[in-house]
């Protein structure tokens, strides 16, 4: 067994003649603004987001979010269809991660209606959660070295994602919007020599995930991209409401899985990793980034425990056919890889929702894009898209 | 010149205009890299590493400028058509339109209760093939770009508009 740490220490090179940012610009200086459009097709905005940069130059002096290109009215559907068939569409709302939405929806159902979930399932959804976790996190990481210009990091890390889309297939048959979990458990019972084929995955995952980190982590170039990059101070995640890695960035040691445990995460023993101030600053780019490398370590280790402790027995409770769960509401939350996701659910005792109320990481992150971006030259905005990680249907929903 | 003489009548194709344009044509589609939502990872991973189009001659672009192909990607809202559009007007022609998911065939899952979502991109822009899923696989959306050059092959550049052979 690899030793589950980060094996590359990079080493600081500092550039010649560079400032970290923010810059200024004197006003005897100062240019005509011009104002750019950067999306709704732009190949690094990952998706459909568009930024309305005013800058002057190189320099960026204001750059604002303009949101609701893809606008898909999931919660307006949720008010439309029963309960049990939210799930699908829970899937969309973040599809990287596409079994850890579920989680939060089934999580806050089944606090509503007060169904106890069997032990074997609590364990199960563990295992997938945080094997999509660590696909989640694979794709930002490729995708964001790609965005900076380094493009075999992302094929080492889409390699790797593919053989846990295998694994994802061989339990519910699909590739990427999963529907696996149920309410009340899962769907199916993961099928026979599963157990061993996700051992085989990870021995042979953590040597590939060095080999990636030796390539990208510790690498010069990558390092002067990020460091000093979209410096977000700890009192700022914190009043921005920042979630998830973006916030662990800026070294706030916070995490749902240890700090409100649910399905089960009190029994395994797992790090939470933050942002440390080498090379750069503490919240910056570059913590955020190795925030998430250290966290598919932790995930590692996670299902490592999961597996080995994996209790028998039924993966479903019994749930009534046409589900009415009490007047009432509720607020789950869980961690995903984009942060903590809240779902608050409103019913009134019929089988449809009165209310669903989706709150996601990648819009709170959104939201302080503008403060942070100022001051950065057109560049590094991509840098600092990439390491806040952000997937638009989650901010648009 | 003994040796060329010798080697020429075998190298020798004869073929038509047409066939040689198609030819570049199909193993050349070099496709827009445009994708909004979930079956935009799948693009994604049709172009990386397992299922690796290159090996079709299919490189990702990000300007439309220098794409034959628009791979329509995931959902595309009311506020969104409009941005489709253009890009495909900035295509250069010959050009070519998959919409790859139910999304973008038809509204999918959110065509129903949805109010802001289009239902089908082809009221907007022309669809060449259409390839259903929600996600496709990338075996379906390469099946969908072969269904292409089907397409392609049969197509005639040269039209020679003689009164005889309309007549």
């Amino acid at each position: 067994m690899s030793t589950l740490t980060v094996p590359h220490t990079p080493t600081l090179v500092q550039a010649p003649n560079t400032l970290p940012p923010p810059y200024v610009i004197e006003e005897e200086l100062a240019s005509d603004r011009m104002v750019l459009n950067m999306g709704p097709h732009h190949p690094s905005t990952h998706g459909v987001l568009r930024l309305i940069v005013t800058c002057d130059g190189e320099v960026v002096e204001k750059a604002v979010p303009d949101l609701g290109y893809l606008h898909r009215a999931i919660e307006k559907i949720s008010e439309n269809v029963s309960w049990k068939q939210v799930m699908p569409y829970t899937d969309r709302v973040d599809y990287l991660c596409a079994m850890n939405s579920n989680f939060a929806y089934a999580l806050g159902i089944e606090k509503l209606a007060g169904i106890q979930v069997p032990k074997r399932a609590q364990y199960l959804r563990v295992i997938m959660a945080e094997l999509n976790r660590i696909t989640s996190h694979l794709l930002c990481l490729g995708a964001m070295a790609m965005d900076l210009g380094a493009y075999t990091p992302f094929l080492l890390a889409i390699a790797q994602r593919e053989v846990v889309n295998d694994l994802f297939e061989a339990t519910c048959g699909a590739r990427l919007t999963y529907n696996y979990f149920r309410i009340g458990g899962l769907a199916w019972d993961i099928p026979a020599g599963w157990e061993k084929a996700c051992h085989a995955f990870l021995t042979e995952f953590v040597p590939r995930f060095d080999d990636f980190n030796e390539l990208i982590t510790g690498n010069t170039i990558f390092i002067n991209r990020c460091r000093d990059v979209g410096v977000i101070s700890r009192e700022e995640a914190i009043s921005y409401g920042l979630v998830g890695p973006n916030l662990r960035g800026s070294g706030v040691k916070f995490d749902v899985r240890r700090d409100e445990p649910y399905s089960s995460y009190e029994d395994f023993e797992f790090d939470v990793p933050i942002g440390v101030g080498y090379p750069g600053t503490v919240g910056d780019a570059y913590a955020r980034y190795m925030v998430r490398v250290k966290e598919v370590y932790e995930s590692v280790k996670i299902i490592r425990q999961a597996l080995k402790n994996l209790p028998s027995g039924d993966v479903l409770a019994k749930v009534p056919g046409s589900l009415k769960p009490p007047a009432g509401d509720v607020y789950v939350r869980s961690e995903n890889p984009r942060g903590e996701t809240g779902y608050y659910l409103m019913s009134d005792g019929t089988n449809v929702a009165v209310r669903v109320k989706i709150r996601t990481g990648s819009f709170t992150a959104m939201s302080i894009f503008e403060k942070v971006s100022k001051g950065h030259l057109i560049a590094d905005l991509v840098a600092l898209i990439g390491s806040l990680d952000i997937v638009i249907p989650e901010v648009d929903r | 010149m003994g040796m060329l003489e010798n080697k020429l009548p075998e190298n020798v194709i004869f073929t038509s205009v047409d066939d040689v344009i198609n030819l570049a044509k199909e193993y050349s589609i070099w496709y827009l890299l445009f994708a909004t939502a979930c079956c935009g990872i799948e693009l994604m991973q049709t172009g990386a590493s397992r299922y690796d189009v290159d090996r079709f001659g299919m490189i990702p672009r990000s300007s439309p400028r220098q794409s034959d192909l628009m791979i329509v990607a995931g959902t595309i809202t009311h506020k969104m058509a409009s941005r489709v559009k253009r890009l495909y007007e900035q295509m250069p022609n010959p050009k070519y339109v998959i919409a790859m998911g139910s999304c973008s065939s038809s509204g999918g899952p959110f065509s129903k209760f949805a109010y802001s979502v289009l239902n089908g991109i082809d009221k907007y822009i022309p669809v060449d093939v259409y390839v259903p899923g929600c996600p496709p696989r990338p075996e379906a959306l390469i099946n969908g770009v072969m269904l292409l050059r089907t397409r392609m092959r049969q197509e005639r550049t040269l039209v020679v508009e003689s009164p005889l052979l309309t007549a």
